[in-house]
């Protein structure tokens, strides 16, 4: 009797040797022997009742035993088919991971849009609500009541196209700046993004570029206050170690004026092509707004005062990518748009 | 504006090096664009004494033995045909630097340095030199104009270094002089910022002159115009001969590039640059009946200026005339009837005032800006009016080329020429800079500015200088008082006193920066185009006459006819923009632009037009069809959270079968579609391009929509897939229509295949939907998505005639 028994372990070890090359096979090969209806061992089973009495006893012992070593030889064996199986199938999946990415599609925003943006976010963490104003400005707004009549000088400095006697393309946001304080009483904190226009089409110059002033009208403002937020505005775009130079320059809308510098963000102020070897930047007009415009717009300028700056947005732009051309700003090459993702 | 460093020396003791002068204009104001040593390229150049000068046969050169004194004695080659022996000329040495001209001796290639040589086989050892060769012109140095050897005095001490000698020991400061400060116009006026700058007195030019008894007594000025010229000062000068002006002051007018012509047209341009004031003089036989009359020019009114030029003038232009005609276009040039001849005996001279902006228009309007206009039109001050008629008078004197009579004339409106008191409080001026600037060191400045200051308590009395127009008010005496004091001692704070106040983007603005950020998450890049374009952009896109495209603002001074309108459409711009990417192989792309177009409630403007943002998105390449513009259309609605419907429309720049109007709420809001082909062809297109614009201004009441949100049922939603069949001509959206307004439980409706061919009959094709049905909060009802279906399939052929497919 035991012979039999031992026969079917043997065969149980040959198949498990022999035939189980997968899961499946591994599987069908149980089923041979474990099947409780077709299975050999469930057949021996069956066969108890030709056993003589005496035996029984022994020949059931030993046919558990033998279903229990079968389960666990079946158990190993399934155990080491899906290590196997699951190894193969990484082994078929195996990638050449230096092969090129799958191009994911998604555009950008115009690098003036971006830029904007980025000065945007420094400013309105100062409290400066955004005003967008009109591209066709009339004269009033545009110079007058910024302190340029129209016999000033100043109306020089800026090539205006004109639309009829009154109405212009606004030269400077600062047109802006009326508005607002016509309508508003302060403290006032705006920042006004927008295109303005000047007759100069040349390697540098643009027929149609975007300015962003910002204006602050309120109690005891000072040419100290306008330093120290420009201070704050120059780290958070070109870096924390970046400093500011004033000088005296001229707007008619404000007096003092200034030109402000920042140390040069590429050489760190030594000196270089970027900064012409001055180690200083020109990057933005700015000054305490002019007695008169705060007259002009009905504000108190005995209890008021106020700071205004300009910045050109282009310029920040190609200061900051190294654009080398301000009209490829304009010209829509994607290879160029594709270059600037910023935000 | 080029200030000759020994020219402002005249005035102010300068003790520091070029480099300090300039940081210290810099400082105060005064951006120094250029500095250049006017010598630059020269060195080693010296007097030298030709003792021996031999002929090389069959050549045009000689051989020279020159005496350099203590740099030695050297044979050299020169083919100059001006060297003699006994001749003082300029040597460079071996190892000299000077310039290299062409083969015409006049033009300037270069730098060289000069080397050991050998000329037709004799050697050399250095080189004379001509004026052109050592930067020297006529008006630097009588003789430099010759084309040869540059000859120096005989009693030039040989080795002596040229130089000095040429004028070529000085510096030029080519200075930007701000709009509010006409009275740096001049190397006066920028000599008193300096002397402010250094602590250092100012030197006055000299003014004096003595007047003879003899007089003009029919002389007489008449100013008609006065508004546009306050000021008119005439005097008479007799017993004139015109000759060359005087080494000093040729060279002075060479180094700031201007050639000298004679003594009294030298002096007018000397007071030009010397106090910034335009004078002009007249050949009093030329100016009839002895008379002056400044006036508007008649229209058609015509003048030969100076220069040889004929303008026609009108009532805009002012005009100094004698008793019959015009003798100057007033500001700007002199007329060539009545100029400075070498035959002149007697002269009138002008200094006068006219309006800035007057004269400004006038040169603009004839496109003749000349140096004295400039000066106009940035403003000059009656000061230096007065001021400059005295010093051409003294210069007169001093280069003895006239006799000053006592007819002397000077019409004006009673504007003073003495300084103005100003008083401010000094608190007011300190708290503009937010810095206390010690009182003692805001006196030291305004006296150094000219401003007589005394200080009285916290009042700081001023005498304002009558050149100074710029100073009206506090402000300004706190600019005066930081530029000199310093920038670097304001010290930053931010806003200690200011209120709080809530930033940031308004609804608006955010929406529109989240439309744009959608777009770009379709593949698309953001453009920007300028805000006008060409009329023959309308052309281009075939707009009929009467389209309202055509309305478009002009500008009245366009760079040029190309960029002369005010965009109506932003779509010739992005075909132009497609068009210049596919010339450099960008064959396909997605690209997106918000823009205004400008719609005048009337033409030409005499109000603010309205300015409508616009959406213009294109999508192009062969990959691209009308559905993939649409599915970047369908986003901005879903941006917006609005619907959109399609209606097929014809655009008569798009593809008459491939174009839809966009609706939005029963409004139109825009087109797309493809654009046709022989706009393709004109915009030279390679690959089929689709555009569509889109009124956001329209949209702008929508950019409150917010999102609500629709409870999710927990049973699921089931699918049914109907094939159907219907007329040709019957349109997806409005199956799509019928379906939805079926039943109320049919949530999505989703095309999936059209077929037209075998067993489909002739005129007819198949249209597959799956559509979708939501069983809501108690799901569905036994049987109750059959009923819906069959209630879909009814309404289908009842509206369209549409059969389920068998």
């Amino acid at each position: 009797m035991n012979e039999r028994l031992d026969a079917i372990r043997q065969e149980i070890l040959d198949g498990i040797k022999e035939k189980a090359n997968s899961r499946a096979t591994a599987f069908e090969l149980r089923k041979q022997f474990l099947d409780s209806k077709t299975g050999k061992i469930g057949q021996l089973m069956k066969e108890m009742k030709t056993i003589a009495p005496e035996d029984r006893a022994s020949f059931g012992k030993g046919v558990n035993e033998l279903k229990e070593w079968a389960l666990e030889k079946f158990t190993e064996l399934d155990e080491k088919m899906k290590t196997l199986e699951l190894d193969l199938r990484y082994k078929s999946e195996k990638i050449d991971v230096t092969m090129p990415a799958k191009e994911i599609c998604t555009g950008n925003l115009h690098p003036i849009t971006q830029m904007r943006n980025q000065l945007i976010d420094v400013f309105a963490g100062m409290g400066f609500e955004i005003y967008e104003g009109t591209e066709i400005e009339n004269d009033y707004y545009n110079f007058t009541a910024l302190n340029t009549p129209a016999d000033h000088p100043a109306r020089d400095m800026q090539d205006t196209f004109y639309l009829s006697p009154e109405f212009l393309l606004r030269t400077q946001t600062s047109a802006g700046q009326i508005h607002v304080m016509e309508a508003k009483k302060p403290p006032i904190k705006i920042l006004s993004p927008g295109k303005v226009f000047r007759s100069d089409d040349d390697a540098t110059h643009s027929p149609m570029f975007t300015q962003m002033e910002g204006l602050v009208v309120d109690e005891k403002i000072t040419l100290c206050d306008l330093k120290g937020m420009l201070d704050v505005f120059v780290k958070k775009i070109y870096g924390e170690d970046t400093t500011t130079r004033l000088r005296p320059s001229y707007f008619p809308f404000t007096e003092p004026s200034v030109e402000v510098d920042v140390s040069c963000f590429e050489c760190g102020g030594k000196g270089c092509k970027l900064c012409k070897g001055t180690g200083w930047i020109e990057i933005l007009g700015a000054g305490i707004v002019n007695k008169k415009v705060l007259e002009n717009c009905g504000i108190d300028s005995d209890r008021y005062s106020g700071l205004a700056f300009g910045i050109g947005i282009e310029r920040t732009a190609m200061l900051k990518y190294g654009i080398n051309n301000i009209k490829l700003l304009f010209e829509s090459d994607i290879r160029v748009l594709k270059q600037i993702d910023d935000n | 504006m080029l200030v000759p460093l020994s020219w402002l020396k005249d005035y102010v003791d300068i003790d520091i090096t070029p480099q300090e002068l300039e940081k210290r204009l810099f400082d105060c104001g005064f951006e120094v664009e250029e500095l250049t040593e006017v010598g630059k390229d020269i060195s080693n150049v010296v007097a030298g004494l030709v003792t021996k000068c031999e002929a090389i046969p069959d050549t045009h050169l000689h051989v020279c033995q020159v005496d350099c004194g203590d740099k030695g004695s050297f044979q050299i080659c020169c083919g100059a045909d001006n060297v003699y022996e006994g001749g003082v000329y300029p040597v460079a040495l071996v190892g000299a630097s000077v310039l290299m001209t062409a083969k015409d001796h006049k033009t300037v290639e270069g730098v060289m340095t000069i080397k050991k040589g050998k000329l037709r086989g004799v050697d050399s050892e250095g080189m004379l030199c001509s004026g052109t060769e050592l930067g020297v012109s006529e008006g630097m140095y009588p003789g430099a104009g010759y084309n040869g050897l540059l000859v120096l005095p005989k009693d030039t001490k040989p080795g002596t270094d040229v130089k000095d000698m040429l004028g070529l020991n000085d510096w030029l400061f080519d200075i930007s002089i701000t709009a509010n400060r006409p009275d740096c116009q001049s190397v006066f006026g920028i000599a008193r910022e300096v002397a402010a700058a250094l602590d250092k007195p100012v030197k006055m030019p000299a003014l004096d002159y003595t007047e003879t008894d003899k007089t003009l007594d029919e002389f007489d000025v008449k100013v008609e115009a006065s508004d546009l010229c306050p000021r008119y000062i005439g005097h008479y000068v007799y017993d004139v001969k015109i000759d060359e002006s005087p080494l000093w002051m040729k060279r002075r007018l060479a180094l700031v590039g201007q050639d000298p012509i004679s003594n009294i047209v030298d002096i007018t341009n000397y007071i030009l640059l010397e106090l910034g004031q335009p004078m002009h003089a007249f050949d009093r036989d030329y100016v009839e009946g002895d008379r002056i009359e400044v006036r508007r020019a008649h229209d058609g009114e015509k003048i030969v200026t100076l220069d040889d030029q004929e303008y026609t003038l009108d009532s805009n232009n002012l005009v100094i005339c004698d008793a019959v005609k015009p003798v100057a276009l007033a500001g700007v040039m002199g007329g060539l009837n009545s100029e400075i001849r070498d035959t002149t005996g007697e002269v009138l001279f002008e200094s006068a005032k006219f309006a800035r902006d007057n004269i400004r228009k006038t040169a603009r309007q004839h496109g003749k800006s000349t140096d004295a206009s400039g000066r106009y039109a940035k403003g000059v001050d009656e000061y230096a009016t007065v001021m400059a008629m005295k010093r051409a008078l003294h210069l007169v004197e001093e280069l003895g080329c006239g006799k000053i009579s006592s007819t002397h004339k000077d019409v004006n409106t009673g504007n003073s020429i003495e300084p103005h008191e100003m008083k401010v409080d000094i608190k007011r001026v300190n708290d503009v800079l937010g810095i206390e600037v010690p009182k003692d060191e805001i006196i030291r400045i305004m006296k150094n500015l000219d401003f007589a200051p005394t200080i009285e308590g916290d009042k700081l009395t001023l005498m304002v200088p009558a050149y100074r127009g710029d100073m009206e008010n506090y402000p300004d005496v706190a600019e005066e008082v930081i530029r000199m004091y310093g920038y670097d001692n304001v010290i930053p704070t931010f806003m200690p006193d200011s209120k709080v106040t809530m930033g940031g983007l308004n609804n608006k603005q955010k929406k529109e920066l989240r439309l744009k950020k959608a777009l770009c998450s379709t593949g698309a890049y953001e453009c920007i185009h300028y805000s006008f374009f060409s009329p023959s952009d309308l052309d281009m896109i075939n707009l009929p006459e009467d389209a309202k495209e055509r309305q478009a603002i002009r500008i009245l001074n366009p760079i040029n006819e190309d960029m002369s309108l005010m965009r109506t459409t932003l779509v010739p711009s992005m075909l132009a923009a497609i068009s210049r990417n596919q010339k450099k192989g960008n064959l396909s792309g997605r690209l997106f632009e918000i823009g205004n177009k400008f719609i005048a409630k009337e033409l030409p403007i005499n109000d603010y037009p309205d300015e409508r943002e616009t959406l213009c998105i294109t999508a192009f390449g062969d990959d691209e069809d009308f559905f993939s513009l649409k599915g970047m259309v369908e986003k901005v609605a879903e941006t917006l959270i609005v619907d959109f419907e399609y209606n097929a429309a014809t655009v008569p720049f798009l593809h008459p079968y491939q174009t839809a109007e966009i609706v939005c709420d029963g409004e139109k809001i825009g087109f797309m579609g493809k654009v046709a082909y022989e706009v393709s062809e004109k915009y030279d297109l390679r690959t089929a391009v689709y555009i569509a614009e889109l009124d956001l201004k329209a949209l702008v009441k929508y950019y409150g929509n917010t999102p609500s949100f629709r409870p999710i049922s927990k049973f699921a939603d089931e699918n049914r897939d109907l094939a159907l069949v219907m007329d040709k001509e019957i349109s997806c959206g409005q199956v799509e229509k019928v379906i939805k307004d079926s039943c109320k439980a049919v949530g999505d409706v989703k095309l999936f295949d059209v077929y037209e061919g075998s067993s489909i009959p002739e005129g007819k094709k198949s249209m597959a939907f799956t559509v979708t049905f939501e069983p809501g909060e108690n799901g569905f009802e036994e049987e109750a998505v059959d009923k819906y279906v069959k209630k879909i399939l009814k309404n289908l052929n009842f509206h369209l005639g549409v059969d389920l497919r068998a």
